[in-house]
């Protein structure tokens, strides 16, 4: 589509894969002997490498997170409303990385990619991911492109946690992490519609116990029913409200089970494009990881405890529309981290747009976030 | 820096922890962070202010005054901090009460509504007064519980509140013999810090 690209986008971007043959110890006991993180890179590199941010991804995201693939490409990136130059992560000042995380289906090793052992894709076999994992596979990325030091992590939602787990079990290797519409763990209510998402996708006659690349088919109508309830808990009662109201497609009742309203259209065609481009097996690992995250469990069920031993400063917001995770649950980070004694910021955005608010060029947000970044940046470049 | 926050920092001592309710562009924590070695926290709910801080490289917290401090632990912090926001807060009673549950002591300055030219306006003109320290019409004024030196001073009796230090100045933040000597005539701001 675009001839060149807006003034403030990258532009043309290229993933790069890191190969490591590492093994990587995971949290459930098992180890990965070797993978691959596919990620990209926007900026540059300072001499002394000290303005790296790591952008880490949330359950649908990937490692393409803003600019273009190809001259075509018709969407940029998922967070170029705040990834570029001038923007409030702005890559003039910061080198930005992006990887896929491990147990994703967009090139990082995964459930689609190929068990050396057996030659067959992974599917159900692909270790269960953690938060912490997947934290432990980015030190690696950050070793192999000589970071000692991030100067910010930076995610929403469950990107935000990995910012969160960062700062706890890497304190000496962040300056900033910041924490956008998270939460210190998953409530009941969270976990339960990750699990009817699961059985959605569990229970579709195409599944085949997960091994439905060897059938060539794959439980479409479980990730759509799966992709659909998430989506539900992405906006807010109003912004449906403003969005679709009641509208109706054809304006009348049809009196039947077709598609009537116009939020039923909507959350089908949502669905629809979401099974086609996402794998079942990485949507099923990836809400455990969402499920499992609890970095106060092993600290003594303390969230107190766990902050302690953080040393970076903290910038958490979050979004009063926001249901799926609520403003009181960054509250929640908030609070311990005051208690504890750590330098945190936190702002409570006005907006309608729910707990996809994250992703959106919101002004208020958007001039926060930069106002923040900007001061993260001033202070590398004076340590320069 | 304004003259009440150079008071403020006066008695601060190095190292603290403080809490500054309505920080504003975070004036105050960001000079008690340079020069004391403070571990501050503002809180805000102006999106400009919120901005300021972040760039002041202050730490600050949205949150609504008038919904209480209950999201902090009782005695986290050694001083908390209000300036110039007392009278405008929905029951500034009830936030004295918090910043005495989460601080060890706390430093409150207003608007003296007994200064002369305040009561001469009143008494003379027939108008609500308007001046430096109260620049806003009787309609528009986010100043919804003004009070005297003496009032506040009552109340402190009334609840237990020590007073521990006064310092009563001018508009142009001193004090002279006449604030000291009739400090709910003469002064116009009126700086304390007190405690349980």
């Amino acid at each position: 589509m675009p001839d060149s690209f807006p003034q403030d986008s990258v532009g043309l971007v290229q993933p790069r894969t890191l190969h490591v043959d590492q093994p990587l110890e995971l949290e459930c006991g098992r180890s990965l002997p070797a993978y691959d993180l596919v990620y990209e890179t926007y900026g540059s590199l300072n001499a002394d490498a000290s303005n790296a941010v790591l952008i880490c991804h949330a359950l649908s995201g990937h490692h393409h997170a803003a600019g273009y693939h190809s001259q075509d490409d018709k969407r940029p990136g998922w967070w170029e409303s705040c990834i570029g130059p001038g923007k409030p992560i702005d890559t003039d000042r910061f080198f930005v990385v992006c990887p896929n995380n491990l147990g994703g289906c967009h090139g990082s090793s995964g459930p689609t990619s190929l068990n050396p052992d057996t030659g067959q894709p992974w599917g159900p076999d692909f270790p269960m991911m953690t938060v912490k994992d997947w934290v432990k596979s980015q030190t690696r990325l950050a070793d192999a492109l000589g970071i000692e030091r991030w100067a910010a992590v930076v995610g929403g939602s469950l990107g935000g946690m990995q910012a969160l787990q960062w700062s706890i079990d890497f304190p000496e290797r962040l300056r900033h992490a910041v924490v956008i519409a998270g939460a210190p763990k998953l409530s009941a209510q969270n976990i339960a519609f990750n699990e009817v998402a699961r059985q959605s996708i569990l229970t579709d006659p195409n599944f085949h116990g997960g091994r439905y690349y060897l059938h060539d088919t794959y439980p479409r109508q479980g990730l759509i029913l799966a992709r659909m309830v998430g989506h539900i808990t992405y906006l807010s009662d109003d912004a449906m409200r403003m969005k679709f109201g009641r509208d109706l497609r054809s304006g009348r009742f049809h009196f039947g089970f077709d598609v009537e309203f116009q939020v039923e259209s909507y959350l089908r065609h949502q669905g629809e494009i979401f099974s086609r481009n996402f794998d079942a097996n990485t949507y099923l690992l990836m809400t455990k990881a969402l499920d499992y995250f609890d970095p106060a469990r092993e600290h003594g069920d303390s969230l107190e405890n766990a902050l302690a031993r953080t040393r970076c400063n903290f910038l958490v917001m979050s979004f009063n529309s926001d249901w799926r995770f609520a403003p009181e649950r960054s509250r929640e980070i908030v609070d311990a981290l005051v208690q504890v004694g750590r330098s945190v910021s936190y702002s409570e955005i006005d907006t309608p747009k729910g707990h996809d608010a994250f992703l959106l060029p919101i002004d208020e947000y958007c001039q926060l976030f930069g106002a923040y970044m900007g001061r993260v940046a001033d202070e590398v470049s004076a340590h320069a | 820096m304004r003259d009440d926050l150079r008071q403020i920092s006066v008695w601060i001592p190095e190292g603290a922890t403080v809490l500054d309710l309505g920080c504003g562009d975070g004036a105050l924590l960001a000079h008690l962070q340079r020069d004391k070695n403070v571990i501050g926290y503002g809180l805000e709910i102006d999106q400009d202010n919120l901005v300021a801080c972040f760039e002041n490289g202050v730490n600050v917290i949205e949150q609504d005054l008038d919904k209480g401090l209950g999201t902090f632990q009782s005695e986290r912090f050694d001083y908390v901090v209000m300036t110039q926001a007392l009278q405008a807060v929905l029951r500034p009673d009830r936030i004295l009460d918090e910043m005495l549950r989460v601080g060890r002591e706390a430093i409150i300055t207003f608007p003296n509504f007994g200064h002369w030219r305040v009561r001469s306006y009143l008494g003379f003109k027939g108008r609500m007064p308007v001046s430096s320290a109260l620049p806003y019409e009787w309609y528009d004024t986010p100043n919804i519980h003004l009070c005297t030196v003496r009032d506040f001073e009552a109340h402190c009796r009334e609840s237990g509140i020590r007073i521990i230090e006064r310092q009563v100045v001018n508009r142009h933040h001193r004090s002279g013999a006449l604030t000291r000597l009739m400090p709910n005539l003469f002064g116009e701001i009126a700086i304390y810090r007190v405690t349980r």
